[in-house]
């Protein structure tokens, strides 16, 4: 280390402390240390707290912590809506996911090419995204309306609604989720497409030309080059996806509620129904746990995928 | 003669697949800008409509029936507090931004370029937590929250935000930082600097374009996050953007809808503008910090 010539070059600090700031084990400490106390002050503490209150009678109106046991898992597994919320967050899911996946390969494909107006066509592809979820879905909300949709009013004119008829998109059960599941994969393309791009950004140029070169073709190339090298990053980008979809209630809240009759309801919006509306803040805390095996196992999926990547 | 005409024939028929590839792409391009930009071109034709021709079931609804109007706009303005929630917006977006960078940005130099042992565990460990969903804590958070006293204020947000942006930022500017060579520390120590005098004076410059890309990433995530600031902040004159809007704008059974369109679109456009300005950095971002060198 240049310790000597910086204690003769500037004379200003004292050697102790510049021999402190040249320790790079001190240093990394020092540097990583406040990061560390943050998230376990603001992660790790609330989630210990999250299971305790599971076990508890915590509520908005008495928020002294008594140990109830089970008690709480009891109630929250023989209530019927319970379990349609853990259904429909898997449907909800798995169908948005897949796809999310399919629809953003095909805008990563549009947005890589090259043409003319392609940052007028990039910026609004991208609005769904960067626009506050609460403010999207508000935009949806009356897109949807059950009286004044204009997807309503174009039926009409093409005579496939009689001329006061509507379709109630978020009136019906079954309408309602394929609505959700829709407004969710419209805000989530664009996201998976720029992490498409990225991945295909991130491939060799010159691999694939000696490919070209050497006679593969498109699909080949395709099979061959382009998804090895990008299906760890890919597998990343998917499970975040999956983890983000499974745990978010945004669309539900603003959109629906969780109705018709709980009929949309899912894990997240149903757990801040019973725990912040409702105020029983034990029952939400066992709901929302129900969120953790999942988020355990996508854990573990990540570390390996992470691992491969470190191999190659 | 009939050589020539063949290399001809094939020539034009090259012309024409490349030229409907161009319409295809053209097409398609398109066709994709408006899917996603519809609901938002909607919501600006609502947001000038009189009450007269906008809750008429018969008028086509994608023009206008009657004359434009200002009016609900300025009802934005003048009588709602939207004012007051995009001004709550951008203080906890700058107060989470400066926090995240002044965590992350150390964080970030000590694991990618301190070379200790234990950094690329840690490094995974700090990209798990960016797993932890915020409707797993919110429940817990909110009692905590009221444990110190910040229940009602958007200094709740302001404490609880950097927990999301600090793990995924620290990520992003680990792929920024690992481009720089290593020898600018060597030389800024050998010039005299000690090992932070070298950090903050030649990397941190260096690393200026990852620390905007970041910058506006954690803004923007910080404006779109929903659950934390519903469960937390009830309060009007508290409340930001995500919250205000959707919860303040409706009184009721009534929906200003002029109103809350306008508000959909004066929120979407600025943060999509800028966003759109450093997308290619983004790109660059996430591929420099989940591949290795």
């Amino acid at each position: 280390m240049a310790t000597t010539a910086d204690t003769a070059t500037r004379p200003g600090v004292t050697t102790g402390r510049r021999r402190m700031a040249d320790r790079d084990g001190v240093l990394a400490w020092a540097f990583l240390v406040p990061s560390i106390l943050y998230i376990v002050a603001l992660i790790g503490v609330p989630f210990v707290l999250a299971i305790a209150f599971a076990f508890s009678d915590v509520s908005a109106g008495d928020p002294s912590f008594d140990w109830v046991g089970l008690r709480n898992f009891e109630a929250v597994l023989d209530d019927p809506v319970f379990w349609r919320s853990l259904r429909n967050t898997f449907l909800f899911t798995v169908v948005s996911m897949v796809l999310i996946v399919l629809l953003g390969k095909v805008l990563a494909n549009i947005l890589v090419a090259d043409f003319r107006g392609k940052w007028v066509v990039r910026f609004l592809v991208l609005l769904p995204w960067t626009t506050p979820v609460a403010l999207s879905s508000i935009s949806w909300l009356w897109l949807l309306d059950s009286i004044y949709s204009p997807i309503d009013w174009v039926l009409r004119q093409f005579g496939a609604l009689g001329p006061a008829e509507n379709v109630y998109w978020l009136g019906r059960p079954d309408l309602a989720m394929g609505s959700l599941i829709a407004v969710h994969v419209w805000r989530l393309v664009p996201l998976a497409a720029v992490i498409m791009m990225a991945g295909l950004m991130s491939i060799p140029k010159d691999i694939d030309e000696a490919a070209r070169v050497d006679g593969a073709g498109y699909w080949r190339r395709m099979f061959e080059i382009t998804v090895p090298l990008v299906l760890p990053v890919a597998a990343i980008a998917a499970l975040f996806g999956a983890i983000f979809t499974f745990t978010d209630m945004a669309v539900v809240r603003v959109l629906t509620r969780g109705g018709p009759n709980d009929a949309t309801q899912v894990l997240a919006s149903w757990a801040f129904y019973r725990g912040i509306d409702g105020g029983d803040v034990a029952q939400g805390a066992v709901i929302a746990l129900f969120l953790f095996p999942l988020l355990l196992a996508a854990a573990v999926l990540i570390l390996r995928a992470v691992r491969r990547i470190e191999v190659r | 003669m009939t050589g020539v005409e063949e290399v001809s024939r094939q020539r034009r028929r090259y012309a024409r697949r490349h030229v409907s590839a161009r319409i295809g792409l053209y097409v398609a391009a398109i066709l994709a800008a408006l899917i996603c930009a519809a609901p938002f071109l909607w919501s600006l034709i609502t947001a000038f409509k009189q009450n007269r021709d906008l809750y008429n079931p018969v008028n086509n609804p994608f023009l206008f029936n009657r004359p434009p109007t200002p009016d609900h706009v300025t009802y934005l303005f003048t009588d709602t507090a939207f004012g007051t929630f995009v001004v709550n917006t951008l203080l906890v977006g700058v107060l989470v931004v400066l926090i995240t960078l002044a965590f992350g940005l150390p964080a970030a130099y000590a694991l990618s370029r301190l070379d200790r042992p234990w950094s690329g565990p840690m490094a995974i460990g700090i990209f798990l937590v960016y797993l932890v969903p915020p409707s797993l804590l919110f429940l817990a958070l909110s009692r905590m929250v009221v444990a110190v006293g910040l229940q009602d204020s958007t200094w709740s947000l302001v404490l609880v935000y950097p927990t999301i942006t600090i793990p995924v930022s620290t990520w992003l500017l680990m792929g920024f930082l690992k481009t720089i060579p290593k020898d600018i520390e060597e030389q800024a120590m050998v010039d005299g600097y000690s090992r932070v005098g070298a950090f903050l004076r030649a990397v941190v410059p260096l690393a200026f374009p990852g620390i905007v890309a970041v910058v506006v990433f954690a803004f923007t995530l910080t404006a779109s996050e929903f659950i934390y600031a519903l469960a937390f902040v009830a309060p009007t004159g508290q409340m930001p953007v995500s919250t205000g809007v959707p919860t303040q704008l409706i009184r009721g059974d009534v929906f200003f809808w002029q109103s809350l369109q306008a508000a959909t679109v004066l929120v979407a456009v600025p943060i999509a503008f800028v966003f759109n300005w450093f997308l290619d950095r983004f790109v660059a971002g996430f591929t420099m910090g989940a591949v290795k060198e």
